[in-house]
């Protein structure tokens, strides 16, 4: 019998799901309003050495890596499983675009971090 | 001659006529603003990667109104996320028992609230540490 590919794909929701939901919230906050703003936070941080700095440390790109690729893999799926429920059906072709959008920007990800070195 | 022209019940609107239909589809749709903030740091990293000149302009973006406005958006979807998601908890976990007796749903969402508030305060720390 054929093993199904279907709990790869919840896992990797659930994961992204889970981050999302502990500190999603925080990191919206923290890079897209308190940095840009200088608000409670110091505007140097988003200065190109700052942020160079935290992307070439292991653990900043870890932190930059699984958030990426997890927020992607967690819409990816929940996008899809939506999809039904507006009337579009969720074949072969909704399913490549979606994980397959998901894969790219992992992919993306991992190569960009990479490439910015250690 | 006449072509088969089976009923079919109209879907278009279906879930706003309750109540509950449509908030699955409100936190459904969380999911597009968690993709779209995905998306936005996957920019900053590739605009990191170019080089100081690419970085430099990126960051006037985020620094513009409409990007902030934007960052306000996704900050209110991720919170409504994070609520229905420990909300929702309870019924995709499997039962846990603890003592012989299966815990509570509320004490399930609780825990994970407290726990997404602790984590949240330890990551704003960090960053307020890398900036001393």
């Amino acid at each position: 019998m054929k093993r199904s590919n279907a709990p790869i794909f919840w896992g990797l929701f659930g994961a992204g799901g889970m981050l999302s939901a502990l500190i999603g919230p925080m990191l919206v906050f923290i890079t897209g309003i308190a940095l840009p703003l200088g608000w409670l936070l110091p505007r140097e941080l988003l200065s190109y050495a700052s942020v160079l700095t935290f992307a070439q440390h292991w653990l900043g790109k870890g932190i930059l890596f699984f958030v990426i690729s997890l927020f992607f893999w967690h819409s990816a799926h929940r996008i899809f499983h939506t999809l039904h429920d507006v009337g579009i059906h969720a074949g072969l072709l909704a399913r490549l675009i979606c994980y397959g959008l998901a894969m790219a920007g992992t992919l993306i990800a991992l190569v960009v971090l990479l490439l910015i070195g250690f | 001659m006449s072509a088969r022209r089976p009923y079919k019940r109209p879907m278009a609107g279906w879930w706003r006529r309750n109540p509950f239909f449509v908030e699955y589809m409100v936190h459904e749709a969380t999911a597009i603003f968690v993709a779209l903030y995905a998306l936005i740091l996957l920019v900053s990293v590739v605009q990191l990667a170019t080089g100081e000149a690419a970085w430099s302009q990126w960051v006037a973006i985020l620094r513009s109104p409409g990007m902030v406005i934007l960052h306000g958006a996704i900050l209110i979807a991720l919170l409504y996320h994070a609520w229905t998601w420990f909300n929702i908890m309870p019924r995709t976990l499997p039962p846990i028992m603890l003592g012989g007796n299966r815990v509570r749903a509320k004490t399930i969402t609780t825990v994970g609230l407290v726990t997404a508030l602790i984590s949240s305060l330890m990551v704003f720390a960090l960053i307020d540490w890398l900036g001393k």
